[in-house]
């Protein structure tokens, strides 16, 4: 077999597969798009801009999404920094690792068994029962967006900590002793070195968190309770219950616009920043 | 900074823990304990429901981690060193297929095979040779269809980062020493590359166990754990959700635990 031979045939399975299950069926959601709803729900072939047209409809969900996943990205950053940066610099070397492994385990598993965790805190006999003993009374946090933002930073703060916590632990700790050593104070230190280094690390936590949040479902329908929704309850909404696949496929395929455009635009911006310094690069 | 730590350890690790304990919670209410029971374990695991969307999603977990650790490593081994255009359009999609939100590709998958089934069946019936021809629907094939897509990307970026850290010198040895290329690969690349398939295939396996946005809009009929999960939880906290969720985080536990030894030590031998 002639090497080329040998790559079609090792390439033609997963080629296949793409083709069928992810270039086609995003083609069939564009082309539905410009669709019209059936009578009976489903689609009926047609040219127009009526299901874009018709988006404000959804505008709540849409507005939900564009503050909950910069503002759950924020949190977890917040949170995620500090934590990262006791691994990468403070911890004992013995117990880097499986310090570490403790942080990341809790993302690979089922982000459902979680987030339901969380209904089990903060609703009535949880959190505010707690509360109510020590004599603050009628607390509701359960389908509220404060739960959603909770159940947010709990499901992704792993995913946060680790790019920041390898970009710091790669960090020349040198560096900050220079810094030191010529008076800075640690906060300084912190400020002038340590923050601007691990930009990179930073730049990815925030690109990883944030794109899962804008497709995300499960946590607002869990700890939102139909008050909190995103796109996403939005898109299950129209694609399983009202099954209006033309407006459904319109939502979705904005959806994935929005999130590429801010991706993007955010790039060009971390990219801003780090082109004042040549060190800096993303990812 | 320690304490910092330490309350962030708490935040993750009291949810799971709370959790656990209440499965061996022997009352029924959800909020206070009344002694130790493993009672809510018995009946989950009696539960035919429970038992039936376990066998649902071991299947499909097992098959599609299986398609996708092979035809991922076949592309991965033919995708080292290879440039140009097909080189591209593979990055590219691996890339979309790991960034598209799994809901998007939910409701692709959905309406592209719905579609596809729809031009296909008339089809099938006209030329089937007598007796009542197949239906194609949404069920096993488009849930193992689904998952097998997103943990193929993902075995993809697993084996080749291991290819990329491989030393080149060993594959160019064995076919100095007249080895044929298959020889080569049999004896020299796979198993270098081994340990990396199997964390693959470990989580790729994980994730597809763990998955409810894709398989809520492909599943047809079928319903996989965590459908099963997610639509008992809309009837409020059982102690034997808690105990099936207790078991679900176990079992993932494990195979992560593999799966990152398995890495580390190919590390180590490569």
């Amino acid at each position: 077999m002639t090497e080329r031979g040998r790559n079609i045939f090792l390439l033609a399975p997963a080629g296949a597969w793409f083709l069928v299950m992810l270039v086609i069926p995003l083609a069939v959601v564009l082309i539905f798009s410009f669709g019209e709803r059936g009578p009976a729900g489903g689609y009926v072939p047609a040219f127009t801009l009526e299901q874009y047209a018709n988006l404000p409809a959804r505008w709540a969900a849409f507005k939900n999404t564009l503050i909950l996943a910069p503002a759950g990205t924020l949190a977890s950053l917040l949170i995620a920094y500090p934590l990262a940066y006791y691994l990468a610099v403070r911890a004992d070397a013995r117990w880097k690792t499986v310090l570490l492994v403790l942080v990341i385990v809790p993302f690979w598993t089922s982000i459902l068994i979680r987030s339901y965790a969380w209904i089990f805190l903060l609703g009535g006999r949880g959190i505010p029962a707690l509360l109510a003993m020590i004599g603050i009374e009628d607390v509701r946090l359960i389908n509220t967006p404060f739960a959603v933002l909770i159940g947010i930073v709990y499901g992704y703060l792993p995913l946060m900590v680790f790019p920041i916590f390898v970009n710091l632990d790669r960090l020349d700790k040198r560096l900050l002793e220079a810094s030191s050593d010529l008076g800075a104070s640690p906060w300084r230190t912190f400020l002038q070195v340590t923050l601007p280094m691990s930009l990179p690390g930073i730049a990815t936590g925030c690109l990883l968190v944030f794109i899962l949040l804008m497709g995300e479902f499960l946590i607002p329908a869990i700890l939102g309770g139909g008050k909190v929704f995103f796109v996403g309850n939005a898109l299950v909404d129209l694609f399983l219950q009202s099954r209006n696949w033309a407006f459904g496929s319109a939502v979705a395929a904005t959806l994935v616009v929005l999130m590429l455009g801010s991706v993007t635009a955010y790039m060009r911006l971390i990219r801003r920043l780090g082109a004042q310094r040549e060190d800096v690069a993303l990812m | 900074m320690r304490i910092y730590a330490a309350f962030v350890y708490l935040f993750l690790y009291i949810p799971i823990g709370v959790i656990a304990l209440f499965s061996f919670n022997a009352g029924r209410h959800a909020s206070q304990l009344q002694g130790f029971s493993v009672q809510w374990y018995g009946k989950a695991l009696k539960n035919p429901f429970v038992m039936d969307a376990l066998q649902t999603s071991l299947t499909v977990a097992l098959v599609s981690a299986t398609c996708a650790s092979v035809f991922g490593t076949m592309a991965a081994v033919a995708l080292q060193g290879m440039k140009g255009p097909v080189r591209v359009g593979f990055d590219l999609l691996i890339y979309v297929a790991v960034m598209i939100p799994g809901i998007v590709i939910g409701i692709a998958t959905l309406i592209g095979l719905v579609t596809l089934f729809d031009q296909l069946n008339p089809a099938l019936a006209a030329i089937w040779p007598g007796g009542a021809p197949p239906q194609l629907s949404m069920g096993y094939g488009s849930l193992i269809a689904a998952h097998t897509l997103f943990t193929m990307a993902l075995v993809i970026i697993i084996i080749r980062a291991r290819l990329a850290g491989m030393d080149r010198a060993l594959a160019e040895a064995s076919s100095d020493l007249y080895a044929t290329p298959m020889g080569t690969f049999r004896q020299v690349t796979l198993p270098l590359i081994f340990p990396a398939v199997l964390a693959g295939f470990l989580l790729s396996f994980t994730f597809s166990f763990d998955d409810f946005i894709i398989a809520f809009f492909v599943a047809g009929s079928e319903t996989t754990l965590p459908i099963y999960v997610f639509s008992s939880i809309r009837r409020g906290v059982t102690p034997e959700i808690n105990a099936i969720g207790t078991m679900v985080l176990a079992a993932s536990l494990v195979l992560l635990i593999t799966s990152q030894v398995l890495l580390r030590t190919g590390r180590r031998r490569g």
